[in-house]
């Protein structure tokens, strides 16, 4: 993401922004909310009457400014979606008209808020940063299931999955069994292909339970050989074998915990939220006092600057609701102020869908809280 | 799509009785009246109506002459005497369900009716004076403490109104409270019938039943009607009469009083047991079930199946151990023996040429490792045997998870050598896990054998070391002291497998059974063959004469070629075409049997392993989310709300999340220590709410006991055991929370 300008006046303003690949669309939809105004170059269908009566349809580029209603992500496409009526009338387009923005790569847009908190000014930071960059792809599978991923700082992509039926091995019946295996490994093969693009990514893992990991790249080198798949043997060092517990996404999490990856991969935002994740986890074995989650909880320990770690899945600030946003953005301010860390997780990642399901907040408490009360819970399910 | 009638050249025979041209025609065009309709308002000889259907009054001499039945009921129902109107009759037995739905049929029938004429159909007075005589009948539909405290008040009135049942009360509650009970969908069902008193007068009970919807039974349905509201169902009714349990499931029996099955005596117990809310098979008459069960005794003979997993720790020596016992036993060829010697050789591995008998993939061979279960069967003097080989390597235990879920027992392999034994009764070793798997997974019984026993120069101390350790933590993880034996063995050298050892270093202190011997006394399991029928696949794949088969163990009830099964969770209806129980075609397959079903009238890609077969009337449970107790073991981090796990479970391995922590519960009593805890730590009790991607096939424990139990894994470790204990749909419950 290129930052363009900027002028934030006592927390009103506007930036101007490039997106320059689909994750900087990731970043660009945890920013925008509803209300907002954007403006954008965009390509609308204009109908003209003719004196005679005559209809005359013809698509026009214009650039357009709306205030935005509805905003959707398309996680697979990476394409950013925005609806609003018009705010600013050109001679194609009336004033309360609606248009959906198709926001595109390396195309300005320019976004005003009535209020930039510090949680967006930061994720505009976060996304300008060059230096924080790392594609992985990974595959992870056990017999019968695999999923390809892409990796990226903020987002997990599943971009295949694939399941096929194995034949168990039985008596004297091999050959099924292997046969089955080798039309799996192939599929894998094909998705690895057409989904992994070998530029830009850093490398693969591939990462099993078992010797299916080991199978499967021997299997796969050995294809690459026979058909001459030179992708594949060109970008043979790109491989690592990591040992995952199952073919499962969830395990993905293990996967990026893994020292042999750990060591590969400088210290990426996808690790850094496993990690963060775990320590949560650590701390809720060895001193539940001091590990807490749930809005209400960690409000609480906000309230008494009690908070060391501050865990928020990026999802939270996404809520239509302003009162809600408001509430969150206050938390993460406190606790800044008060001189602890704040993790915000993308709720794309595993890491990131497991903090979600966990509340969407989680904390690390300097100090153990005492908790006291049961009934608190009972609202947030 | 107009079609242009070519008239002239028209084919009037073709175009007049075209009788397969009902595309878009409804049966009402042609024949004005729908099937539903003709069934409700004509006149069918077919079904058996009396002619007095139609009429007002009543000819006694006919009903006297007509049939058995009502002297019967004259015998057993007293009072009920000739002298009533059918209107009475019909209010009569209306009120007898009702009394029977309420009490149970701890009240004889006849003194039921005699009450109840007596109080002039007054259903409460008679309820009164019953309750009153009888010393409290014990309520058969006590409805199991529900755990949840999330149930509101409704909950706590039913289970106050259950004591007042059980504390002797003599009031009976108002009518009107009982149908909120009934209608109440928490409230267990094995009482289906809702018959509130004002239709009760009328003199039919109203299948609440949703699923029963069949349109064969809903004329059934509609029969029965008539009849009793004409009051000459004499026939069912005295067919009531002579079975009263029945009228308690009269919902589902509804259709049962049709069908012969009301001439079997049934317990009540043993119709709880049926599906809730769903019918029992109609497919068979109940007459063929008892001969399944006579079938089963008669096929068992005196060698009994039996389903034996082997465990043990990665090289324990499972697979050597019983590659070995099946060569001398027989069931290897000699000629493969020699085979596998050299070609094991030739690799440098001829210490793995036994387990060559079971690894059979070349990856398993190459590697020296078992990697999917191995099945294959064996013949001892008393048992016919399943032997279920279980990988022991720690990424397989997915693998070995779906064997033991399949046994009745199982033998444990312990490495006897130094050192090897401690690594893998260690915290990391697949002894303990292995051991603690397949006790939660309903295997009871347990050979531990002590392998290896040659590298130790067959040393007694060595063996009471590991027999006394052994001991004691397989009755930690709950083996009782009488289902647990051990045995001294070398699976490679063969020594105390089949024969009595020859070794003198072993006889000299050891003069106990073979391990075959010891597999003989195995107890009998006993198998669910008189539920509905339940299969869960674990293996698809393509016949030897084109078509597919699946493979699996029948979990309960039987199967039969030609029988229609359902496929869940797709719905799908398949036939059987050939039952195939180890190699050889079977004309019945029952429950505890390891069969090959191939089956026609649906794709292969429409079966997936995971997928149940199941009776066409008393379909699987499809679930996307369940409510279990669970077990935690020993784990590294707490488990919390949204912590992600791999349910397992028969066949299915699927990724779960656990959606909420309902409450820890004191381990040994099963009261609730807290509720809502913020995180399940290691070693505890609980009660939690776990969600699926995907639907899937699930039992409740209480319904079928083998079917009720999975297992929850994370990061390769299994952190939990449970049961299920209540299906929840997922989307539904989770749209009610948000």
């Amino acid at each position: 993401m290129k930052l363009v300008s900027k002028y934030i006046d006592k927390g009103a303003g506007s930036v101007t922004l490039i997106a320059e690949e689909a994750e900087d669309m990731w970043h660009a939809y945890n920013i925008v909310t509803v209300g907002d105004t954007l403006r954008s170059t965009t390509i609308r269908k204009v109908t003209t009457e003719s004196a005679t009566g005559s209809v005359n349809a013809s698509k026009v580029r214009t650039t357009l400014t709306i205030k935005v209603e509805t905003i959707d992500f398309d996680t697979q496409a990476c394409v950013l979606r925005v609806k609003g009526r018009n705010v600013c009338e050109n001679q194609y387009v009336k004033l309360g008209a609606y248009h959906t923005l198709d926001l595109e790569l390396n195309r300005p847009f320019t976004l005003a808020k009535h209020e930039w908190d510090s949680v967006s000014l930061q994720r505009i930071e976060e996304a300008c940063d060059p230096t924080q960059n790392a594609d992985l792809a990974a595959v992870i599978m056990q017999e019968g299931i695999a999923h390809v991923c892409l990796v990226t700082n903020s987002m997990t992509l599943v971009r295949a999955k694939i399941e096929t039926n194995i034949p168990r091995k039985r008596k004297g019946l091999c050959e099924q069994h292997t046969k089955g295996l080798h039309r799996f490994y192939d599929q894998i093969i094909q998705a690895v292909l057409r989904h992994v693009n070998f530029d830009v990514v850093k490398c693969i893992l591939i990462a099993s339970p078992g010797f299916v990991k080991d199978q499967f790249a021997e299997y796969m080198l050995n294809q690459a050989v026979k058909q001459d798949l030179k992708v594949l043997t060109e970008n043979r060092s790109k491989f690592v074998l990591v040992h995952a517990s199952s073919g499962f996404k969830h395990s993905l999490k293990e996967v990026l915990n893994d020292p042999a990856v750990t060591a590969r991969l400088s210290d990426t935002k996808a690790l850094g939220e496993v990690k963060a994740l775990d320590d949560f986890y650590q701390m809720l074995q060895n001193d539940p006092d001091r590990a807490f989650y749930g809005v209400r909880h960690c409000e609480k320990a906000a309230d008494l600057q009690a908070i060391e770690t501050l865990l928020v899945s990026d999802e939270l600030f996404r809520s239509q609701d302003v009162q809600q946003r408001k509430r969150y953005v206050r938390m993460v301010d406190s606790v800044q102020e008060n001189g602890g860390t704040v993790k915000i997780f993308s709720s794309l990642h595993v890491s990131g869908e497991q903090l979600g399901q966990l509340s969407g907040v989680a904390a690390i408490l300097r100090f153990p809280i005492p908790d006291n009360d049961e009934d608190d819970e009972s609202d947030q399910d | 799509m107009s079609r242009h009638r070519i008239v002239r050249r028209m084919n009037y025979e073709d175009e007049c009785c075209d009788d397969d041209d009902d595309y878009g025609h409804s049966y009402e065009d042609r024949y004005s009246v729908s099937p539903s309709t003709a069934a409700q308002f004509t006149y069918n000889r077919d079904r058996d109506l009396s002619l007095s259907n139609y009429m007002q009054d009543e000819i006694p001499e006919e009903t006297e002459m007509e049939m058995e039945p009502e002297a019967e009921q004259e015998a057993t129902g007293a009072a009920a005497g000739t002298g009533l109107t059918d209107v009475q009759k019909a209010r009569l037995q209306s009120c007898v369900e009702e009394v029977h739905s309420i009490m149970g049929d701890t009240v004889p029938e006849a003194m039921v009716s005699e009450t109840i004429l007596r109080h002039d159909f007054n259903l409460e007075a008679t309820l009164n004076e019953l309750l009153a005589r009888k010393d409290a009948p014990k309520s058969q539909r006590t409805p199991k403490k529900r755990k949840d405290r999330t149930q509101g008040a409704s909950n706590q009135n039913q289970q106050a109104q259950q004591q007042q049942q059980q504390q002797k009360q003599q009031e009976v509650k108002e009518v009107l409270e009982q149908q909120k009970q009934f209608l109440d969908p928490s409230a267990p069902r094995p009482v289906l019938t809702l018959s509130t008193p004002k239709r009760a007068t009328k003199g039919f009970a109203v299948d609440t039943n949703n699923s029963f919807v069949q349109q064969s039974q809903g004329e059934d349905a509609a029969d029965r009607l008539n009849q009793e509201v004409a009051a000459l169902s004499v026939a069912s009714g005295g067919d009531k009469v002579k079975n009263p349990a029945l009228s308690s499931v009269s919902g589902a029996a509804a259709k049962g009083t049709e069908s012969p099955s009301s001439s079997r005596p049934q317990t009540p117990q043993k119709l709880d047991h049926a599906p809730m809310g769903v019918p029992r098979s109609a497919s068979r008459s109940k007459n063929e079930k008892i001969d399944a069960k006579a079938e089963y005794a008669k096929r068992q003979g005196d060698k009994e199946l039996i389903n034996l997993v082997v465990i043990g720790h990665v090289d324990a020596g499972k697979s050597t151990l019983m590659g070995h016992l099946l060569y001398q036993l027989g069931s290897v060829h000699q000629r493969t023996m020699h085979k596998y010697e050299q070609e094991s050789r030739k690799l440098g591995k001829s210490s793995f040429a036994f387990a060559w008998v079971l690894d059979e993939t070349d990856e398993e061979r190459s590697r020296g490792v078992t990697m999917d279960v191995a099945q294959t069967r064996f013949v001892t003097e008393k048992k016919m045997v399943t032997l279920l080989d279980a990988p022991g390597h720690k990424d397989f235990i997915p693998n070995m998870i779906t064997g033991a879920a399949q046994a009745d027992v199982a033998i444990l392999v312990i490495n006897a050598t130094r050192g090897e034994f401690e690594t893998g009764f260690e915290s990391g070793g697949q002894t303990r896990e292995h051991a603690l798997l397949a006790r939660s997974l309903g295997v009871s019984q347990i050979i531990v054998a002590v392998n290896k026993m040659d590298t130790v120069d067959w040393g007694q101390s060595r063996y009471e070391e590991i027999v006394k350790k052994l001991r004691q933590f397989l009755k930690q993880v709950g083996f009782k002291e009488a289902d647990l034996s051990f045995v001294p063995c070398s699976g490679l050298g063969g020594e105390n497998l089949t024969k009595t050892p020859s070794e003198p270093r072993l006889t000299a202190w050891y003069t106990g059974p073979t391990l075959v011997q010891q597999i003989d006394q195995f107890k009998n399991p006993e198998r669910p063959v008189d539920k509905p029928f339940r299969l869960s696949v674990s293996d698809v794949f393509k016949g030897a004469t084109g078509g597919f088969s699946i493979g699996g163990r029948v979990s309960a009830g039987y199967i039969r070629p030609g029988d229609k099964v359902m496929v869940m969770p797709a719905g799908n209806i398949a036939g059987i075409k050939n039952v195939t129980v180890d190699d050889l075609t079977a004309q019945i397959a029952f429950a505890g049997d390891h069969v090959t079903l191939s089956l026609t009238g649906i794709d292969m890609s429409s079966v997936n392993i995971g997928f149940v077969l199941c009776d066409l009337l008393s379909p699987s449970h499809c679930a996307t989310r369940i409510r279990a107790k669970i077990v935690i073991f020993n784990l590294e981090v707490p488990v919390t709300r949204g912590y992600p796990v791999v349910f397992h479970y028969q066949c299915i391995n699927e990724p779960a999340i656990i959606k909420r922590l309902v409450a820890i519960l004191n381990k040994s009593t099963g009261e609730v220590v807290k509720n809502r805890p913020k995180c399940l730590t290691k070693n505890s009790s609980a009660i939690v709410e776990v969600e699926f991607e995907r639907t899937v096939c699930v039992e409740m424990y209480t319904e079928f006991r083998d079917l009720g139990r999975f297992m929850l894994r994370s990061g390769g470790h299994t952190i939990a055991a449970g049961m299920i204990e209540e299906i929840l749909q997922g989307k539904v419950q989770k749209d009610d929370q948000n």
